[in-house]
């Protein structure tokens, strides 16, 4: 395929690009490797050492914080910066303020990261940060939306690509999310009070909390494998007027199920019903959007057997497929009374973050790398190996949690003859220990893959030639 | 400003919540599936992705 000629005025800016990949795979192998620690203390607690630092506790977030907005954001600035110029055919609206993103993004990780272990917490999850650093946040991510819509308002093309309406949902609705999430009252620069209290709180949490599902992990990236599984299959998507479908209604949809995290508490039992009924018809675009991807290799499914970047992307839908099933599922609120509190929702949590979003991630990257720094894959078997290590990896993880939160439900709500409980609580937590293992041994093999593809990345991008620090020229795809 | 309060009450706006949306949706899914031109137009911009190769 032919390089497009461009004016050096029209050049795209790589080179954000590229900075926001490398610090996605540096983030990405930080954060695992805490994740793997972590793990490894639930299953042998001499592991605490004794040193509060280092608890579950402080660590947990810290490895949420990394893997999510760390990598898992670096890796959707990195790959949204990419897209909209290339599909819009344009370069990014402005380089300086794309680059205090990055800055800003990257300071934001660190100081959640140096909060969360010295225990500056507003104890909301996946939004510890308090409140000078939410600030900061709120002004990364409005001149990161500037940015974006400015680049989309000055395109070339006259039709905005369906990744870049993922994208731009993603923006605006995580922006709405954080600042209503977060509105609290300061008492000092490192403690606040959240506006809300009480069951309001839980629901606003949770609004917060599974919208960042939706829209952080979701939504991105369903623009990521719009462009990605096309481009990588060389096939266009199976059908746009699905996509369009797609779109509209898991927008629409997601907004509403954030209170089925909630299920038999203190909360109005209406908002419970209506979140676990949009859960389940929430089950038919993510199941749309799947099948849009995967039916794009319908008479191409021969590249899966020698593109090992390819089958990161088509199993990574598998797994989008089977989480947001089994979503649904444990929304339902008899389900839910038996899975809520267990490992099955940590189970349910990593399919989707290892499987799906990780997955994709990867393959994304593993496209873009080559091409960013105009060169070739370092090691094409060592892609193939990535991807057995993150598919043993992840299938070991959940299928430990899978066993070790069915039977901790039945176990909680097992009753003897007289009526009694017949399990002690430490008598559930021992019989979970080797699930325990097992999940710290399938994050073990995740993180070995992981460290893989760093190691394969920076090979490629050091034997990369002519290319200086600054833009390049698109190259062929 | 009287009118207004029917919209403080959740038993109203549950219900105009749905059907606006509902409809809104229906409204989509008629434009994206029911012309075949439209749709046609509407397909073509799956190979946006391949047009810098």
């Amino acid at each position: 395929m032919a390089s497009v000629a461009i004016g050096s005025s029209e050049q795209y800016n790589y080179d954000i690009v590229r900075k926001f990949t490398i610090m996605a795979l540096i983030w990405g192998a930080v954060g695992m490797l805490i994740g793997v620690f972590i793990a490894s203390e639930l299953a042998w607690p001499f592991l605490n050492f004794d040193f509060p630092y280092i608890t579950f506790g402080r660590l947990r977030p810290v490895h949420t914080g990394a893997v999510i907005f760390g990598f898992g954001g670096s890796a959707l600035f990195a790959t949204s910066y990419y897209i909209v110029q290339r599909t819009c055919q344009t370069r990014l609206l402005s380089d300086g303020m794309a680059s205090f993103t990055f800055w800003g993004w990257q300071a934001i990780i660190v100081l959640a990261a140096l909060g969360d272990v010295l225990g500056y917490s507003q104890g909301r999850e996946y939004a510890e940060m308090e409140w000078p650093v939410d600030l900061l946040i709120a002004v990364v991510w409005v001149t990161y939306a500037i940015i974006y819509i400015g680049t989309i308002m000055k395109r070339k093309e006259s039709h905005i690509y369906v990744a870049n309406w993922f994208y731009l949902a993603f923006i605006l609705a995580v922006a709405l999310l954080h600042i209503f999430n977060n509105l609290a009252i300061p008492v000092s620069l490192t403690k606040s009070y959240p506006l809300f209290s009480g069951a309001q709180d839980a629901m606003v949490q949770w609004w917060y909390g599974h919208n960042a599902v939706g829209f952080f992990l979701t939504a991105a990236f369903l623009g990521m494998m719009y462009y990605f599984v096309p481009k990588q299959a060389g096939r266009p998507i199976y059908s746009y007027r699905l996509s369009i479908v797609h779109f509209w209604a898991l927008i629409f949809m997601y907004m509403w199920a954030g209170t089925h995290h909630l299920h038999w508490t203190a909360i109005p039992d209406w908002t419970s019903t209506l979140a676990a009924t949009f859960s389940i018809m929430l089950l038919m675009p993510s199941w749309g959007g799947m099948i849009n991807g995967i039916m794009t290799m319908s008479g191409a499914w021969d590249k899966l057997r020698t593109d090992p970047v390819l089958r990161f992307l088509i199993v990574s839908l598998s797994f989008y497929g089977m989480s947001t099933f089994e979503g649904p599922m444990m929304s339902l609120k008899d389900v839910n009374a038996l899975s809520h509190y267990t490992d099955w929702t940590i189970g349910h949590v990593h399919s989707g973050a290892l499987g799906w979003v990780a997955m994709i991630s990867f393959g994304a990257i593993y496209h873009m790398v080559p091409r960013l720094w105009d060169t070739k894959m370092y090691s094409l078997k060592l892609i193939n190996v990535h991807f057995w290590l993150a598919t043993i990896g992840t299938l070991l993880y959940i299928t430990a949690m899978w066993i070790s939160g069915i039977m901790q439900g039945l176990m909680w709500r097992a009753y003897d003859d007289f009526g009694n409980l017949q399990y002690s609580f430490a008598e559930t937590v021992a019989a979970m220990h080797p699930y325990y293992a097992m999940r710290a041994l399938g994050g073990l093999v995740f993180l070995s893959g992981m460290i893989l593809m760093l190691y394969n990345c920076f090979m490629t991008m050091s034997q990369a030639k002519g290319v200086a620090s600054g833009d390049m020229a698109p190259q062929a795809a | 400003m009287e009118w207004l309060m029917w919209f403080t009450r959740l038993e109203n706006t549950k219900p105009l919540g749905l059907l606006i949306f509902f409809i809104t949706f229906c409204g989509i899914l008629l434009y994206v599936y029911g012309s075949k031109e439209r749709g046609e137009r509407l397909e073509s911009h799956k190979n946006m992705p391949f047009q810098d190769d």
